[in-house]
């Protein structure tokens, strides 16, 4: 299929010796670049944490470890209360999930096939959030957290305060949304012929056809929340219940190098792999959602 | 069974009397409208609730506390425009606008042109594709505070990897994210490296859509490949660079991660930027109406780019 499109530079130039040449030295400079940008620092990363604290700060550096010791990797686990952290983040960005797919599939449920008085309206004004900023917002959203209205109740140091505001996710519910509205009429009106309920139809009808966009929806959710920091940064001020980037920068300061780095390592794992197993998936939905717009 | 049972209930008595001397069809369409209502609002009012309060509640609430002198716990007064007064008389104002600024545009030289020279060499690159697009993917998805970090110990003046280089490869050595002068690039260069990936991929997937007849009837027309670039990649990728121009601008005005953990806004306010301000204000002075003013004025500039974001891709969807 590749052979087959045409690109800048055509199949005929590339098959003549000269073209060759240059393709293949174009390529090794490619392959060493992306080596030495993107991979590489991933390397150092990993090794360092494995290098003594001498030789971790040692000039010139040893690009490979003279002793391998992986007492950087467990003393991060223990000094700097990784577990207790990574089950906070773990916490935070599967509940966030889970209030995302409930609320989020069900209002997009509603504003696509239930025609509710005043849906353009209402998603006039949840697509509007899309052009306010969210970073620009968080200090009055912080506000609001930390005193709600009308009850009265604090968010603050509770997963409640990532949760919720989590649902608040205009892009992942016009996604579904949108996704809805190009599912094939008949099916669902056969359904309610049967005499299913608007949530039967929901459950057993629309979301078993909408695995990709929930899919798709799921990774971005989960991400978001795991990568995030100035929101948490702002909602946990209790130690305890920081996730892994808050507690990661606040502890920064007075740790080891070389414990620091292993504790960073560790924090990146769950991301890397959850990439590395969903790439074609993710890398797919980037690609596509460019084009859509 | 049980759709007649969770018909029946809720708002169908007053309808049931005012719609009394109707025929019974019509009350019982008008009854069975109000039901699905009931029901449509029922599915939307978890989302409607968390949008009420996080996303709209407090864009009022910004506007609002930017007038008034605001402390958690005791009553707000109103203070006219005495937070943008004092805002804008605070010296951090300037540099902060001016960090953010020069941040923007330095990020668009270097974080533009490079995804997009990256993009145009792989999609010409016809082995280990697979590969190249999970690399150049890697770095989007370790932590921000963890390439922040990372990139604070490459800079490291001391052992730090940035200097090493320098030195092995017989060059001067840069403070960094030491000097004033160097402190802002220093923090472009982590967030194109960690940013990048993403504009790449998006870049691919526009130069894959251009037909190859345009290639071939330019050739044939005698243009290189310097002209094949200028009149046809450019003219046909021209909707998505822009959109994603757009979208970088609004982005890179908000950045806070990369100051906050590697610089700490430092040295001299060299890298204090807008949101970092708005953070300070906040949680250092417990100023809350100043905050508020700062939010109000990056939320009316970064509106501007967002409406334009918006507009564009809604003609591109026309067209």
């Amino acid at each position: 299929m590749s052979s087959a499109t045409r690109t800048l530079i055509s199949p005929a130039t590339l098959a003549r010796p000269r073209g060759r040449a240059a393709y293949w030295t174009v390529f090794t400079g490619v392959v060493l670049l992306f080596a030495l940008a993107f991979l590489f620092p991933v390397y150092w990363m990993v090794t360092g944490a494995m290098k003594s604290p001498d030789e971790v700060a040692q000039t010139p550096p040893t690009v490979v470890p003279e002793h391998w010791h992986l007492s950087g990797y467990t003393d991060a686990w223990d000094l700097m209360q990784l577990p207790e952290h990574l089950w906070n983040t773990v916490v935070q960005a599967a509940g966030a999930w889970a209030f995302q797919l409930v609320f989020c599939t069900a209002a997009a449920y509603a504003l696509s096939r239930l025609k509710p008085a005043f849906g353009n309206v209402i998603l006039g004004g949840i697509l509007a959030t899309l052009m306010v900023p969210a970073q620009a917002l968080v200090v009055p959203k912080y506000l609001t957290a930390a005193d709600l209205p009308f009850i009265h109740t604090s968010l603050l140091n509770d997963p409640l305060g990532i949760w919720l505001p989590a649902v608040a996710n205009a892009f992942n519910l016009y996604l579904l949304k949108r996704f809805f509205d190009q599912l094939p009429r008949d099916v669902l009106e056969a359904a309610e012929i049967d005499g299913a309920g608007k949530l039967r139809i929901l459950w057993s009808v629309v979301l078993p056809m909408s695995r990709p966009v929930l899919g798709v929806v799921s990774i971005f959710a989960l991400v978001a929340v795991w990568q995030d920091f100035l929101w948490p940064l702002m909602v946990f001020s209790d130690t305890d219940k920081q996730p892994i980037s808050v507690a990661l920068v606040q502890l920064s300061q007075n740790i080891q190098l070389t414990v620091l780095i292993a504790a960073m390592v560790i924090a990146s794992i769950p991301m890397v792999a959850l990439f590395l197993v969903f790439q074609r998936h993710i890398i797919a939905g980037i690609s596509a959602g460019s084009t859509k717009g | 069974m049980t759709k007649t049972a969770a018909r029946r209930p809720a708002a169908t008595a007053a309808v049931a009397v005012r719609q009394a001397p109707a025929p019974p069809p019509a009350g019982d369409r008008r009854r069975r409208r109000i039901t699905d209502q009931v029901r449509a609002y029922g599915f939307l009012l978890g989302g409607l609730i968390c949008f009420a309060l996080f996303s709209w509640y407090p864009a009022i609430r910004a506007v609002v506390i930017s007038f008034q002198k605001y402390t958690p716990g005791s009553s707000a007064e109103w203070v006219g425009t005495a937070n943008f007064t004092r805002v804008l008389h605070d010296p951090e104002f300037s540099a902060a606008w001016r960090n953010t600024l020069t941040f923007t545009l330095l990020a668009l030289l270097i974080g533009f042109a490079i995804p997009f020279v990256l993009a145009l060499v792989l999609n010409e690159l016809r082995h280990a594709k697979a590969f190249f697009r999970v690399v150049v993917y890697l770095p989007v998805m370790i932590p921000p505070v963890v390439s922040a970090l990372l990139w604070k110990w490459f800079y490291d003046p001391g052992a730090g990897l940035a200097n090493e280089t320098l030195r092995f490869l017989h060059l001067p050595t840069s403070n960094w994210t030491n000097g004033t002068g160097t402190a802002l690039i220093s923090l472009v260069i982590v967030a194109t490296w960690a940013n990048m990936g993403g504009t790449v991929l998006i870049y691919l997937a526009a130069l894959q859509s251009i037909p190859g007849e345009l290639y071939e009837a330019a050739e044939l027309d005698g243009a290189n490949l310097l002209q094949r670039i200028r009149h046809v990649t450019i003219p046909q990728t021209r909707f998505v660079i822009l959109m994603l121009m757009l979208l970088q601008i609004i982005a890179t005005m908000q950045v806070f991660t990369e100051p906050f953990v590697i610089t700490g806004g430092g040295p001299e306010n060299a890298t204090v930027t807008v949101l970092y301000l708005i953070y300070k204000y906040a949680f250092l002075y417990n100023d809350f109406g100043g905050a508020c003013a700062l939010s109000v004025m990056l939320l009316v500039l970064l509106g501007i780019f967002s409406a334009g974001y918006l507009r564009l891709t809604r003609s591109g969807e026309d067209g």
